[in-house]
């Protein structure tokens, strides 16, 4: 149990500077998800706080303590791997309890903590296998294993749902989450799937070229993003970019898309941006929704498009459309919409619309 | 299937025999020789040249086994030839597996270091062996075991680097870095996890050393005479201005298959993985 603190942490490869000043704190018992695009440096700086790679600049504190010179095994943390990193030559219950021995603990406790670990995620007739006997779910279960055995002060997770299939990865998730409410130690939990990223963190920090791009709740980063990037890369599908040009007239403001003129609401007309300036107008699919009734309701307007492309989940259909020339996901209900081709009326809700500045691409 | 071609179905019969001729062939030419070598051993000396061969010698003798190893000194030569090979084969296994990790895990050395290791087995050993033999004159080491040890542990070395090396590179390192955090050091994660990983990789390297070094030739007459001498030089002595000692040859020659047939039945489990560089995950 401890809190981690990062300041102005560095990780340079040579010239290659993968990670270029990160500044985080991660208080005591948080769930904290990195998530970013591949090669933006979540797993250079997850390795770097458990001790794999040494820090170019910068320092990190577990629990208080300044570990930049700790070798890993003094830092009290146990990491779980994208391979899982079983040890191939050993039964399940050596490889969960090798930490242990490392830490001269006697026999039987060993043993009782082991067995302990094995029922808590239902692995206990695996025991005595060895991991080549066990199919990728299993796995996955001795390397959590072999990490809360230990009872470390912080859990490092890297990518270790990314090798299971869709079905037990969504099983595993609920039981991460499920077991970070049980023991309630600091989680901190690299993945590039935003799904993974929203459903299992008490916070999410994003990342994006070695920088952190937002840090927040999983709903405040959606909900306010920061940059076109963020909104981009949190939600799916995903959010649509219209370019436009924002207007404003004493205390009233509207965004103009080609001929297309849409007020914004009271509540969205104080944003700092200028008359006649260039923007992008973020929409979500779920803030597109079909017309209904005489007129939209207060914060939405009403708005004629053309159907391009019609994807059917089942309960829902996303269609995108064409919005004043440019292409915009809805999501509608799936028999709002029937064949490519036809004209629909939309309301789209600009109370929720994201509205960045076209050139710096950040939130306005 | 009714309507596949006549041609089609014949040759999956064929198959199973082209391959038993194919093996059978195969185990004929790899065996008779070393029967011959055998038949050899143990027929009467006028039967060596016969004509036609004596493929099964009425009256079998051991008297060349017994000329070999005791007039000719064989036996003195096989337990050198065990003693000098086996700790030159530990040593190499032991300092490669040591070396080949520094290289893969430290990237020690740089790019070069590694490709220098190899570089030493460029040189033709003639190129140096006259040195050597000066240097072990000054020292005191010629004709001892001691050298020849030291000698064949610097000429495998390269070959066990590189064996090693290549079988540290294609290892996840994520095993290793498993240990670390768990609370291993350094040394322990290495000898804990990395070795037993290794282990295939280690014994292919050490047969192939071993090999090298039993039937190591050059080195050893160069560098020995009457005391450290090894199997391979005794058979010098059976070319003589009287003609050849075919039997105690044969006898010799024998002999000296033994180490190497239990050497590799006990590391075949071992040897083909080691080999193929085998994925050690499961
Ligand atoms: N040992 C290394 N030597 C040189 N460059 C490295 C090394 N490790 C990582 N990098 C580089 O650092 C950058 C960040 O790598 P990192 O593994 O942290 O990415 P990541 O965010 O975890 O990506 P992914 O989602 O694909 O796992 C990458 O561009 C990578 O090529
Ligand atoms: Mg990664």
């Amino acid at each position: 149990m401890a809190e981690v603190k990062i300041t102005g942490l560095h990780k340079r490869y040579g010239a290659f500077h993968a990670v270029k000043g990160i500044d985080l704190h991660i208080p005591d018992g948080e769930f904290t998800v990195l998530v970013g695009p591949s090669g933006c440096g979540k797993s250079t700086l997850l390795r770097t706080i458990a001790g794999l790679e040494e820090a170019s600049g910068g320092t990190i504190e577990i629990g208080g303590q300044v570990v930049n010179d700790h070798r890993p095994r003094d830092r009290d943390v146990a990491m779980v791997f994208q391979d899982y990193a079983l040890y191939p030559h050993m039964t399940v219950a050596n490889n969960i309890g090798f930490g242990l021995k490392a830490r001269k603990m006697p026999r039987a406790e060993v043993e009782k903590r082991v067995t302990e670990a094995a029922r808590m995620l239902g692995i206990t007739q695996l025991l005595d296998r060895l991991p080549r006997q066990l199919s990728g779910g299993q796995r996955q279960r001795v390397a959590i294993g072999r990490a809360i055995v230990r009872n470390p002060r912080v859990f490092l997770f890297d990518e270790p749902l990314s090798n299971l299939d869709a079905q037990l990865r969504d099983e595993m998730r609920g039981e991460i989450k499920r077991l970070h409410q049980e023991i309630a130690t600091t989680i901190i939990y690299v993945t590039h799937d935003q799904i993974e990223a929203m459903t299992l963190a008490d916070r999410i920090v994003l990342m994006r070229d070695g920088v952190i791009e937002q840090q927040g709740a999983p709903l405040d980063l959606f909900e306010r993003p920061a940059t076109t990037f963020v909104a981009g890369f949190l939600g799916s599908p995903k959010m649509s970019f219209l370019p436009g040009k924002f207007l404003r007239d004493g205390s009233a403001a509207a965004i103009s898309l080609g001929d297309v003129l849409m007020p914004l609401p009271p509540a969205r007309a104080s944003i700092a941006a200028a008359d006649g300036q260039l923007i992008l107008l973020g929409l979500r699919p779920e803030h597109l929704s079909r017309a209904e009734g005489p007129a939209p309701v207060p914060g939405h307007i009403r708005q004629e498009a053309v159907v391009d492309l019609i994807q059917p989940t089942g309960s829902r259909s996303y269609a995108t459309l064409r919005l004043a020339g440019a292409p915009a996901m809805a999501e509608l209900q799936a028999h709002d919409v029937s064949r490519p081709g036809e004209r629909l009326a939309i309301d789209i809700n600009m109370n929720r619309a994201s509205i960045f500045d076209a050139q710096t691409q950040r939130a306005l | 299937m009714p309507s596949r071609p006549k041609s089609f179905s014949r040759r999956w019969r064929l198959a199973p025999i082209l391959r038993f001729a194919y093996l059978a062939f195969f185990l004929l030419f790899v065996l008779v020789p070393i029967y011959w070598m055998f038949n050899t051993s143990i027929k009467p000396s006028d039967d060596y040249l016969a004509i036609p061969p004596v493929w099964f010698p009425d009256a079998p003798t051991l008297v060349h086994y017994e000329a070999a190893l005791f007039a000719y000194r064989g036996l003195e030569g096989l337990i050198n030839s065990l003693i000098i090979s086996l700790s030159a084969t530990v040593l190499s296994a032991l300092l490669g597996t040591l070396m080949a990790y520094s290289l893969a895990r430290y990237n020690t050395g740089g790019q070069h270091l590694s490709f220098w290791v190899l570089s030493q087995r460029f040189l033709p050993p003639v190129g140096i062996v006259l040195p050597l033999f000066l240097i072990y004159r000054n020292l005191g080491i010629h004709d001892t075991r001691f050298g020849l040890i030291l000698a064949y542990t610097m000429f495998t070395l390269p070959v066990s680097v590189w064996m090693m090396f290549a079988y540290f590179r294609q290892m996840p390192k994520s095993m290793e870095e498993a240990a670390l955090v768990d609370g291993w050091t350094r040394w322990q994660a290495f000898w804990r996890v990395a070795v037993p990983l290794a282990a295939p990789g280690i014994v292919a390297a050490a047969v192939f050393a071993f090999i090298a070094c039993w039937t190591e030739f050059f080195f050893a007459l160069v560098l020995t005479s009457r005391n450290a001498f090894t199997l391979p030089t005794v058979f010098r002595a059976f070319i003589g201005f009287q003609g050849a000692q075919y039997g105690e040859a044969a006898a010799l020659a024998i002999v000296s298959l033994g180490p190497s047939i239990v050497l590799g039945v006990l590391a075949q489990k071992h040897l083909v993985r080691g080999l193929t560089l085998g994925a050690v995950r499961g």
